[in-house]
């Protein structure tokens, strides 16, 4: 982390001028002096749901060509006030103010005429359709589609956003994918750009290209509204942020006056928590062993696993990085065994080839699975806790009683993983869905570790998870590496995996890199990785074009 | 403006009281029916609702109307509560009363206590065979299991026809679409003297039971569950999507075969064309009504019993089709399927934000 | 086989795969904007019964057709308040209407049974009715008959070459990408419903009116079913839709043929009245085994509740 100057966060809401910062960006001109109208003002913006109130008595206001970065943990507010800008929802009470003028935000498309465009975190792109259907979509009226092309070529030049305009959204990838919805939202001249979470699908290097194309738009006069958690980020792009917690502003400050502690305090109300991480063991007995994994993807959207090698060893915890649709799901689903692979050995579990076994038999080896889902795959939304506990604890914990649920064995069960694992509940009874994630998090972990696994699976770990939560799943990790387990993590979050792990690996379009100490390892490396470009790597094969077309014929 | 607004948690008093508002609200609509048809609504309602209870042959009637659709319902709730959609309960339960009819003619005349047990077992198994072919398609090749199990149902039906006015056809029924009668043998034991109330019903209600069982205590109903409320978790707790699309599709059809059998077995005593009479398909009706657990099911059969049973009394009574309790079951289901919304959302009186 | 036998096959076959055509298409629509409608049978049932009614006291076959798509409508719209305002589940919902179309149809039909409607002369394109072989097995047909296949190409065109098309397609794939573009997508899905209870309502029309002019109870005989095959089968492309329903009407006429062509197999004619239902299952069976060919091609969100996140 790079040292800065601690000085107190400002709690006055008036805008600073944006300031230089050592490391980063080119000096950036001053916004329109003071007199001339805020480009965006929030005044006493609320929403309230029946169950929770997601945004209270919210002060913001952005000047022309600002960077400000909205800065909060999951949970916050940051998505919902994000859609009340945007008009996909209408606030509970309070006022909005657009170039001095007040407005009513009645929809999208009526943001949109206004000049307001947003990059949504989770795209809104249309698979089945290409660029230029895609980008027509968004666009008032019935543009043509060449002159549209056109179009799109030429600010995809200007802005450094290279994408083809003729091709289908599925066949590009997520970093691509993210340059459509850029250009969608370029083409309308916005005059305020809001960017959710932008860097969670893109490599190193991608984030520094986008941060230019973000420092372009800002020369050019635009604002940027920048939501993100990611302190370092914020600190190298963004003029002023804004930070909320629990729906309330909570304080703003200038990124680049402010260390990532100071941030954090903001962020979250006290001191951000350390893991004490510990030694690793490097003679533990090979838990779980990929000799060779290649698997060719059902799904014609997915990604083929090729030729992977790993060793994950009892005593010692293995990070993969990369950025999503590399593989990483197809690995798992190999490993755990909700793909069954045509033949045993290239999946080893505790000495015992395991490549044809159900999830119940390699359970019965000792392995665990925490899955990137929580809802819907890792717990059933509907069921109680001590049903869930069912999920994977029925046989090992003893839950059943001649093919018939012990009912109270159950209760008992999910009883001790929300005690140790501090899970906020109203009780083993409560259903999974009224859990908030980082409590149904805790209690999914706490039940795949509360079997003593040899080897535990994590996919994603402390994703949407608030941040003290977080730092007690991670912990946790690390307690059962020390109780002797073997642990591979597979996460998109760099900054998890140089915290808990002993040694990564980076996943890149189904290839396995090398593993690495993980102190011997920088994030520049893991950026360079993520292309595919590690020691001894085989270029890769042109990527094969899935054969979905909704196409202009019958 | 009236909206609906998803509530925090899903509302435990309206899923009970959402089968009752949906009875109210059909019974209004029923008495509005009764009107335009210009029937007296209140003598309507009488003789619709009240004339099949009102003494005790009257309700062993309602519970021998019953017996089938409880019989069928408890095996198909099985399998909707896995996602497994077997229409074709209609189909199974002919071929289930064919089986039987089967078993009942090869053997007929014989005395043995053994020809009826052989006969419930024909039964199950008919309609399970039957059952079996959407779920082999499914599991095999993917075919949607609603398409090719009511398609076997017209089959079924066509078949049947072929049997009753050809190779199976009476020689003594005047030309009749019947076989012969079966002989006493072959007849289930009544249960109740100067009724027709028969085994079936202690089968049906035996059934129940053990459906109740296996869904809400074994681990095998529990991994069905998981399968129907959240597929990926079934798939990551290894539970097998092919066993129980098999286990859904059987049972259903296996109860379904049962009811079949219990029909011909029963007052009917023959198999005839028009043996199934839309009894698969009220039972879809019965699970659902039932919220697909075994005691809402014995109550809901009793209703659609109830309604089967006033359309009878209105077609004598007040010289309406029989055809009308198909009107009231379908308005049923709707109403039903409409109040559940309540379940999970509450309507809100909507005032623009200022 | 001669010429005139071929041409009678012909035209047979154009006239079974006429109401399949029609209500097929229908519910292309409605599934390309996610929804599941398996209420086409009931939908049909109420089509042809209002049809017929309205035809017999009304003297016009044409004011029968409009009463069948009005009815089709109708059914068509309880189902969308259930699955698209109440968000009930789609194929319970379908189910429901499924029966209850056909009871209600039986209902109201009662009446109807014995009665007769007089033929309707079918309408010759002069010129190339005179075409030898096709010529009267294509263009001297019912109206409705030239109406499928205008209905085809309209759709063609809707579907892949206007703007409202591509909306519909794109609220088919993703609704909540579609609304965050600020599509309404609530009411998308209501039209294109109500558009497939429309094309249902005439197919049945077609059925009770033109095809064998009169009333019985089950006269639609699974077709509203065999539709939902259909656009299965078709994966969702509007000329596979057309050349399977002429497939399926050559099915269904096999009876016709073996008849007609002298063959003296003696058949029970329960087994051959079932072949379309066996032809159905086959045809279910050959398109799904590949699970990627409905997984590529079917609109992505078909069949999942949408539920607009306030």
């Amino acid at each position: 982390m790079r040292p800065r100057t601690s000085e107190p966060a400002s709690f006055d809401d008036s805008v600073d001028a944006p300031t230089m910062s050592p490391n980063s960006a080119p000096p950036v001109p001053q916004p329109e002096p003071a007199a001339a109208p805020p480009r965006l003002r929030l005044q006493g913006i609320a929403k309230v749901y029946p169950s929770v109130t997601a945004n209270d008595q919210v002060h913001l206001s952005v000047q022309p060509g600002e960077i400000r970065a909205i800065l909060g943990e999951n949970g916050a507010g940051k998505s919902t006030l994000m859609k009340i800008i945007y008009g996909v929802t209408r606030p509970s009470a309070g006022h909005l103010y657009w170039e001095g003028e007040e407005v009513q935000v009645e929809s999208p498309a009526h943001a949109r005429s206004l000049g307001i465009g947003m990059v949504f975190q989770h795209f809104s792109l249309f698979e089945t359709l290409t660029v230029v259907e895609n980008v027509a979509l968004a666009l008032p009226g019935k543009p043509a589609l060449d002159e549209l092309a056109q179009r799109i070529t030429e600010v995809s030049e200007r802005y450094g956003l290279p994408v083809d305009p003729r091709r289908h959204i599925h066949a590009l990838s997520v970093g691509e994918r993210q340059r459509v919805e850029i250009i969608r939202c370029l083409l309308q001249n916005p005059r305020l750009l809001i960017m959710d979470e932008p860097t969670s699908v893109l490599t190193p290097q991608a984030v520094r290209k986008l941060f230019e194309t973000l420092r372009q738009l800002s020369a050019e006069g635009c604002s940027i509204l920048y939501i993100s958690h990611k302190l370092d980020e914020i600190q190298a792009l963004c003029h002023t942020a804004t930070v909320l917690r629990g729906g309330k502003v909570t304080g703003e400050c200038i990124p680049a006056q402010e260390t990532p502690a100071s941030m954090a305090r903001l962020m979250i109300g006290k001191e951000l928590p350390q893991c004490e991480h510990g030694a690793a063991k490097t003679d533990g007995d090979v838990r779980l062993r990929l000799a060779g994994l290649s698997h060719a993807c059902d799904d014609p959207f997915g990604t083929d696993l090729k030729d992977i090698h790993l060793d994950v060893r009892a005593g010692e915890i293995v990070g993969i990085a990369g950025v999503s649709g590399n593989g990483q799901q197809e690995l798992l689903r190999a490993i755990s065994g909700e793909d069954v692979l045509a033949e045993k050995f290239p999946v080893q579990i505790c000495g015992v080839e395991a490549g044809r076994l159900s999830p119940g038999q390699r359970r019965k080896l000792g392995l665990a699975f925490v899955p990137e889902e929580r809802l819907g795959r890792g717990a059933v939304p509907g069921m109680s806790l001590a049903d869930n506990a069912l999920l994977t604890a029925a046989r090992n914990q003893s839950l059943l009683a001649a093919g018939f649920l012990r009912f109270n064995r159950a209760r008992g069960f999910a009883q001790r993983c929300i005690d140790a694992f501090n899970v906020k509940c109203g009780g083993p009874g409560a259903a999974a869905k009224s859990l908030s994630g980082g409590n149904l998090q805790k209690f999914i972990v706490g039940r795949e570790i509360l079997q003593t696994p040899k080897l535990l699976v994590c996919a994603q770990p402390t994703w949407g998870v608030d941040v003290g939560a977080a730092a007690f799943i991670r912990q946790s990790l690390i307690d059962l590496r020390d109780r002797g387990c073997a642990v591979l993590v597979i996460s998109e979050e760099l900054d998890e995996l140089f915290e808990i792990c002993d040694r990564i690996a980076v996943i890149a379009k189904g290839r396995l890199s090398p593993t690495r100490p993980a102190a011997e390892t920088t994030v520049e490396d893991i950026g360079v990785w993520m292309s595919g470009l590690w020691p001894g790597a085989e270029p890769t094969a042109p990527p094969s074009q899935p054969t979905h077309t909704e196409s202009l014929h019958a | 403006m009236l909206e609906l607004e998803a509530r925090a948690e899903p509302s435990r008093l309206m899923s009970y009281l959402s089968p009752l508002l949906a009875v109210v609200l059909m019974i209004a609509g029923g008495l509005l029916v009764f009107s335009a048809l210009g029937k007296d609504p209140v003598e309507g309602f009488r003789i619709f609702f009240l004339n099949p209870v009102k003494d005790l042959y009257s309700v062993s009637e309602l519970l021998l109307k019953a017996t089938p659709l409880m019989l069928c319902a408890i095996g198909l709730a099985i399998g909707f509560r896995a996602n497994v959609w077997n229409i074709g309960a209609e189909g199974q339960f002919m071929l289930g009363a064919v089986a039987a009819t089967g078993v009942a003619l090869h053997f007929d005349g014989s005395e043995s206590a053994l020809l009826l047990p052989a006969m419930i077992v024909a039964g199950a198994l008919g309609g399970a065979a039957w059952a079996a072919i959407p779920a082999l398609l499914r599991t095999r090749f993917n075919a949607n299991e609603i398409l090719v199990s009511l398609m076997l149902v017209y089959v079924a039906q066509l078949f049947v026809s072929w049997l009753v006015f050809g190779p199976w056809k009476d020689p003594d029924g005047f030309n009749f679409p019947q076989t012969k009668m079966f002989g006493d043998a072959a007849l289930m034991p009544a249960l109740l003297e100067g009724t027709r109330l028969h085994l079936g019903f202690a089968l049906a209600i035996a059934l129940l039971v053990a459906g109740y069982a296996f869904m809400n205590r074994s681990f095998a109903g529990f991994r069905m569950r998981v399968a129907g409320e959240a597929p990926e978790a079934a798939r990551y707790a290894g539970f097998s999507a092919t066993r129980m699309i098999w286990v859904g599709l059987l049972l259903g059809g296996a109860a379904a075969g049962l009811a079949g059998m219990s029909e011909v077995a029963g007052p009917m005593g023959q198999l005839t064309d028009k043996v199934a009479s839309g009894y698969g398909f009220a039972a879809i009706i019965v699970a659902f009504v039932g919220r697909l657990n075994a005691f809402g099911i014995l109550l809901a059969s009793l209703l659609m019993a109830l309604l089967y049973i006033g359309g009878e009394q209105a077609q004598q009574y007040l010289n309406l089709p029989s055809s009308i309790s198909m009107v009231f079951q379908g308005m049923l289901l709707f109403f039903l399927l409409g109040s559940d919304v309540f379940i999970n959302y509450r309507l809100r009186l909507r005032r623009r934000a200022t | 086989m001669d010429a005139s036998l071929f041409t009678s096959m012909l035209f047979a076959t154009v006239v079974a795969g006429t109401p399949l055509i029609i209500v097929a298409l229908g519910l292309l629509v409605s599934e390309k904007a996610g929804v599941l409608n398996l209420g086409a049978e009931g939908m049909m049932a109420m089509g042809a019964v209002a049809a017929f009614a309205i035809t017999h006291h009304s003297g016009s076959p044409w004011l029968g057709v409009l009463a069948g798509m009005g009815a089709g409508m109708m059914m068509a719209l309880i189902f969308g308040v259930l699955t698209l305002s109440l968000m009930a589940n789609q194929v319970a919902s379908g189910l429901a209407l499924a029966i209850f179309g056909v009871g209600l149809a039986a209902f109201v039909g009662k009446p109807y049974e014995a009665v007769a409607l007089q033929a309707v002369p079918p309408i010759r394109i002069p010129f190339i009715a005179d075409l030898p072989l096709v010529g009267e097995a294509l263009y001297n047909q019912q109206a409705l008959v030239y109406f499928s296949w205008a209905l085809f190409w309209g759709l063609l065109w809707f579907l892949y070459r206007s703007r409202a098309g591509l909306v519909l397609r794109a609220v088919g794939e993703s609704p909540s990408s579609a609304h965050a573009i600020g599509y309404p997508v609530i009411r998308i899905r209501y039209l294109a419903v109500l558009f497939g209870g429309a094309m249902a309502g005439i197919g049945g029309a077609f059925l009770s009116v033109f095809y064998t002019p009169m009333w019985a109870e089950g006269m639609v005989a699974g077709r509203g079913w065999i539709a939902l095959a259909l656009v299965v089968f078709a994966t969702w492309r509007p000329l596979r839709v057309m050349v399977g329903a002429y497939l399926f009407g050559g099915v269904m006429i096999t009876q016709l043929f073996i008849q007609g062509s002298g063959l003296q197999i003696d058949f029970p004619s329960q087994l051959l009245s079932s072949l379309p239902y066996w032809a159905t299952i086959v045809v279910l069976v050959v398109i799904s085994r590949n699970i990627n060919t409905i997984r590529l091609n079917s609109p992505i969100s078909l069949g999942k509740p949408y539920r607009p996140d306030a």
